[in-house]
């Protein structure tokens, strides 16, 4: 294999530091899941969708199908294994499951992720703006009722953790 | 899985031109990826050299110009930039709405607005709008910059005027400065539109004063309605006046079969989100105009 073709990536997964050498052409989802075994992640349409293999990439939702590993060199990747705290779950994967807003659960991180994109942008989204946001991440089971109660759920959850905080 | 390459990362517009000089078929400019990436990953294109500009400082610039008059976007500006911009929000809502309409928030995260006009998918919405806008584009090659007008830039079918070792760094928008309202609209059923129109139009007295209409999605690049501009103008500025020349837009939008869209079909759509961008256009215009006279 040429060296020209390899680059070292240093990156934040899940607030650990990894630093690997890694192929150029290697997708960002591949790294996840076959390299750091974090199969949570699902691959799905592979052509940026379905959302099925979202990650946060600084913050942002990415398709990790459709971004190169490299991408994530100096930023944080954060994917649905980091959401929950010492075996508790992160307040919209509470609210996902207790809105039932999961039926086969492949779609469930992509939801779960976005949603959390959305909610450190806009803290209090309408029905719409969740519609809006969350349109790009498709379920075959639910039929979406469930999940766009969770979502909004979630903001009430967060919102009241902030206010217990301050 | 993809072919292997090796990723370049020019500090400099230069360094990226002298690149793809030298490497040429074999090179390709990288920046959000979003559709270069489905490509390769397809192996309808292979390359060696990815050109990586997203490192290249000042590429991803939004600016007011000239006295205000105009809005300047770097190419490198991603979708959701452009979306969030607060500059972009309060001088062309227009245009922010529109990317707040493109694709999923995925691909707005990683596309940019250089990187979709360069690859010039018909199924698209900013070259249609910019087109209806008079903006004009930038190029630069490291050695010399050009300007090209938006309307002309999508020379065929997923072509553009770009020379290979050009860079489009920036899109310069004039800000419509008369009462002048802006309608675009699109019919998405999935993540590309499938028909999509533009329209500027100036009121003055209630008559549409002047018109400019595109139409985007259905023929290889947007195209100018002349014939429609020149029957909207001196016609009452109601939403009515978008649906008299509904039949004349269908007939004579230039559109073809494809696998899975008739000609009539298309035609249909084109015709619907014209009126539709008309009646939008002239909303804005006589909101406009109103607000002038209250002030």
């Amino acid at each position: 294999m040429s060296p020209e073709t390899m680059t070292l990536l240093r990156t934040v997964i899940n607030g650990r530091h990894v630093d690997l050498e890694i192929e150029s052409r290697e997708l960002l989802i591949d790294l996840l899941r076959e390299r750091l075994e974090l199969t949570g992640t699902k691959r799905s349409c592979d052509s940026q969708v379905c959302g099925a293999c979202t990650v946060l990439l600084d913050g942002q939702p990415v398709s990790s199908c459709c971004t190169l590993a490299y991408e994530a060199d100096g930023k944080t990747v954060q994917t649905i294994e980091g959401l929950a705290q010492d075996g508790v779950l992160d307040p919209i994967q509470a609210a996902f499951v207790e809105h039932a807003a999961i039926q086969c659960g492949f779609c469930t991180p992509g939801f779960v992720l976005t949603t959390k994109a959305m909610l450190a942008e806009n803290p209090r989204p309408t029905r719409d703006e969740i519609k809006s946001y969350l349109g790009g991440n498709l379920c075959r089971c639910t039929g979406y009722w469930n999940i766009l109660d969770a979502a909004e759920d979630a903001a009430r959850r967060l919102a009241d953790d902030a206010g217990v905080g301050s | 899985m993809l072919r292997r390459f090796v990723i370049h990362q020019p500090a400099t517009i230069a360094e990226a031109a002298d690149l793809m000089r030298r490497f040429g078929d074999d090179a390709a400019f990288y920046a959000g990826g979003t559709e270069l990436l489905i490509v390769l990953k397809e192996h309808l294109a292979s390359v060696d050299h990815l050109i990586d500009i997203k490192r290249i400082p000042g590429l991803a610039d939004i600016a007011l110009a000239g006295d205000e008059r105009f809005l300047t976007i770097g190419a490198l500006a991603t979708h959701r930039i452009i979306e969030r911009d607060t500059l972009v929000r309060s001088s062309l809502p227009a245009l922010a709405a529109l990317e707040m309409n493109v694709a999923n928030v995925r691909v707005r995260a990683a596309g940019t607005i250089g990187g979709n006009l360069c690859f010039a998918d018909p199924h698209s919405d900013p070259a249609t709008l910019l087109s209806a806008l008079g903006a004009t584009l930038t190029l630069d090659n490291g050695m010399a910059e050009r300007t090209v007008r938006a309307e002309a830039f999508i020379s065929d079918l997923m072509t553009t005027d770009r020379e290979p070792d050009e860079l489009l760094t920036r899109i310069t928008i004039p800000l419509p400065e008369k009462p002048v309202g802006i309608g675009y609209e699109r019919i998405k059923l999935h993540e590309r539109p499938t028909a999509s129109a533009a329209a500027l139009v100036s009121v003055a007295d209630g008559v549409i004063a002047s018109a400019r209409l595109y139409i985007g999605c259905v023929g290889d690049a947007p195209q100018r309605m002349w014939d429609i501009e020149d029957a909207l103008t001196g016609s009452p500025a109601i939403a009515a006046s978008g649906e008299r020349v509904k039949q004349q837009i269908a007939s004579q939008v230039v559109t073809y079969d494809t696998p899975f869209e008739s000609a009539q079909y298309k035609r249909q759509l084109a015709s619907a989100v014209c009126t539709r961008a008309i009646a939008a256009a002239i909303l804005d215009a006589n909101g406009r105009e109103e607000a002038r006279h209250v002030a």
